[in-house]
């Protein structure tokens, strides 16, 4: 039992103390990152913003992330509906296929990407960022709102349509509000991978880079170190932020659906 | 139970050789039927038996490969769902757990030309209609398994169909809640008067309910009759086991003088008539089959009223107002099931004692062996 509860403190410390090194030396007047520390500081994040090189790559990923989730989200339902309420010859074949770029080492994806926008006389940017993004979110995407749409009862959508409602009103009604937490939870991670995502984007960015491929970047001026320290905090901060309400409201729509809370974020 | 008035007028459903396969599956065979206006029918059968595909297939949820499906003399060819006079109460009441009580009622007046307070008051007619007056403010979900049924129920009588589909809606209440709804269900049936298809694999509540039974086996109705007549005059050994219990014993039957004579196992000889064969006189080999109430254990001092049979108690089952006897005729291996009604006064009888048992001839009914 002892040991257990070691090998548990232990798992935690390896999973979190680096993240918790982020906001130490964020604070940490010193460019060299490493301990004493020696006074504390807030001019690194207002070096942050001077960076107006690193504010393009912000709007940029944020641009590319947002489009991306939705698009892995839209596509995301149509295929999560097809998976769960219609049957079709070779479904399963063809949902694995979907489901592939999951274990698909992304530099294969990045560098045959490129190749195929090369080859077709196209310039790289930020569209062919979002295809690569789209292309690795969606089966995230399909997980999720496969398993929101198994758990909606198909009779809830028939009772909808029997008692009068179109397909297309029928889901308005009641499909949507209800596989909803899952939407939400499906443009989430898809944001979340979109934002991070590193190997795609460096291939495929061309003339403006996404903020990791900006990160990497910075890594060869030590001097800029802890600016990226700063910048890490706040990621970390926004995500704990983003996390927290995506949770919200998943439990909120969960109570309001009577679905038994299983699971979830946190 | 009082008898109900058979609905009479033409047909409001008609179904002629209605044919469906799903892939090899033949999932209805040549379904024949016409459903009266008013009237309480059932669709009876075990699972698989392609009963909810046949209500489905009414409701407009699944297509049939030929035949015809008409309600009020329309071909429904084609129609949808959406677009069909019928409305269903589903198995898993699919009330929408989002909305609360009021909105679920109201859900198929949206598209209707009423006024929202017209909307409003037919909702809340129809939950006082099915005794849940004052709950449409509480939400969906925090309702139990009889309220929801309910809900179900008032959801599609709000929109006044002519047919009301009924998908096995008592299969997930408890005992007691289930006799109570299947009482409430007639009532309310006569109320609004429209016709009601209820399918279900209980005998029982098919019994209780309906007007009329139909019972289907591997896709095919092999009878529809009133539940009297399906209960005294099953058409085949089959019908006869599903509904209720019937005991067979095996026996021959000849002709004798323009008479049909049976002789029974352990019974002996007796008349029979062309009545108690409903599947013609089955002359040579055959099943005798009989209801555990049409014989009685005869006490000391009692004589038979027709016949008696000397017979061993093999087993006794007390259910309280009931008891069970599970007896032995002389030359017969399998046991008799009697249902004796416990008198006050009068002893249960014990294991292994001998008994005589009354039994009367016009109560067997007569099929061939093989059926």
């Amino acid at each position: 039992m002892k040991s257990l509860k070691s090998y548990a403190i232990l798992y935690l410390i390896f999973l979190y103390a680096p993240i918790f090194l982020l906001p130490l030396f964020a604070f940490n007047s010193s460019t060299v990152i490493a301990f004493p520390l020696t006074s504390f500081t807030t001019e690194w994040f207002t070096t942050l913003l001077t960076l107006t090189e690193m504010h393009g790559a912000l709007l940029n990923s944020l641009k590319i992330a947002l489009t991306s989730a939705v698009l892995a989200t839209i596509l995301g339902i149509f295929a999560a509906m097809a998976a769960t309420r219609y049957t079709f010859p070779g479904q399963r074949g063809i949902m694995g296929f979907i489901m592939l770029p999951l274990v698909l080492p992304e530099i294969i994806v990045a560098v045959s990407l490129l190749i195929v926008i090369l080859r077709m006389g196209f310039n790289t940017g930020a569209w062919s960022v979002i295809a690569g993004h789209t292309l690795i979110c969606t089966p995230f995407a399909i997980a999720i709102l496969q398993s929101a749409f198994a758990s909606l009862d198909p009779s809830l959508e028939e009772a909808a349509y029997d008692l009068g409602e179109t397909p297309a009103s029928t889901f308005r009604l009641v499909t949507l509000p209800l596989v909803m937490p899952g939407i939400i939870s499906a443009l989430l991670i898809s944001f979340t991978i979109s934002m991070d995502e590193f190997i795609i984007a460096f291939f495929l960015t061309g003339a403006e880079p996404t903020l990791p491929v900006y990160l990497f970047s910075m890594m060869r001026f030590p001097k800029l170190l802890p600016a990226v320290m700063a910048l890490g905090t706040i990621l970390v901060v926004l995500s704990i932020l983003l996390i927290v309400i995506a949770e919200f409201f998943r439990r909120r729509g969960a109570k309001r659906a009577g679905l038994k809370d299983t699971g979830g974020f946190l | 139970m009082t008898i109900k008035k058979k609905p009479s007028g033409p047909a409001l459903i008609t179904l002629q050789k209605v044919e469906k396969h799903y892939g090899d599956y033949h999932a209805l065979r040549d379904i024949n039927l016409e459903i009266g206006q008013g009237e309480f029918f059932s669709l009876l059968g075990p699972s698989g038996c392609g009963k909810t595909t046949l209500l489905r297939t009414i409701a407009g949820f699944e297509d049939y490969d030929s035949g015809y499906v008409m309600i009020s003399s329309k071909d429904m060819r084609g129609v949808p769902a959406n677009k069909r006079p019928t409305n269903m109460v589903f198995q898993s009441y699919a009330i929408f757990p989002h909305l609360t009580v009021l909105q679920n009622v109201a859900f198929g007046l949206r598209k209707s030309a009423m006024s929202k307070a017209e909307k409003t008051k037919a909702a809340e007619d129809a939950l006082e209609m099915v005794g849940l007056k004052g709950y449409g403010h509480r939400a969906a979900h925090a309702l139990s398994g009889g309220q929801r049924q309910r809900v179900a129920l008032a959801r599609a009588l709000v929109l006044k169909p002519k047919v009301l589909l009924l998908d096995e809606p008592l299969s997930a209440l408890d005992r007691k809640m289930r006799e109570q709804m299947q009482v409430e269900l007639i009532k309310l049936q006569r109320e609004v008067g429209i016709t009601f298809i209820l399918v279900t694999h209980d005998q029982e509540e098919a019994l209780v309910m309906s007007d009329r039974i139909a019972v289907m086996f591997e896709g095919e109705i092999v009878q529809c009759d009133d539940p009297e007549v399906l209960y005294r005059k099953p058409k085949s050994k089959r019908v006869a086991d599903f509904i209720g219990v019937m005991n067979f014993l095996p026996a021959t039957v000849r002709e004798e003088g323009g008479k049909y004579i049976a002789s029974v196992a352990g019974l002996g000889e007796t008349e029979i008539t062309g009545e108690q064969c409903p599947a013609g006189v089955p002359l040579g080999e055959a099943t005798v089959g009989f209801r555990p109430e049409t014989l009685t254990l005869l006490y000391e001092g009692q004589t038979a009223t027709h016949r008696e049979a000397p017979a061993t108690i093999e087993e006794v089952v007390y259910y309280g107002d009931m008891t069970y006897y599970d007896v032995k005729f002389e030359g017969v291996d399998k046991p008799v099931r009697i249902s004796m009604r416990n008198i006050f006064g009068r002893d249960v009888l014990d294991v292994g004692a001998p008994a005589r048992v009354s039994w009367s001839p016009g109560a067997l009914v007569v099929f061939g062996a093989g059926e």
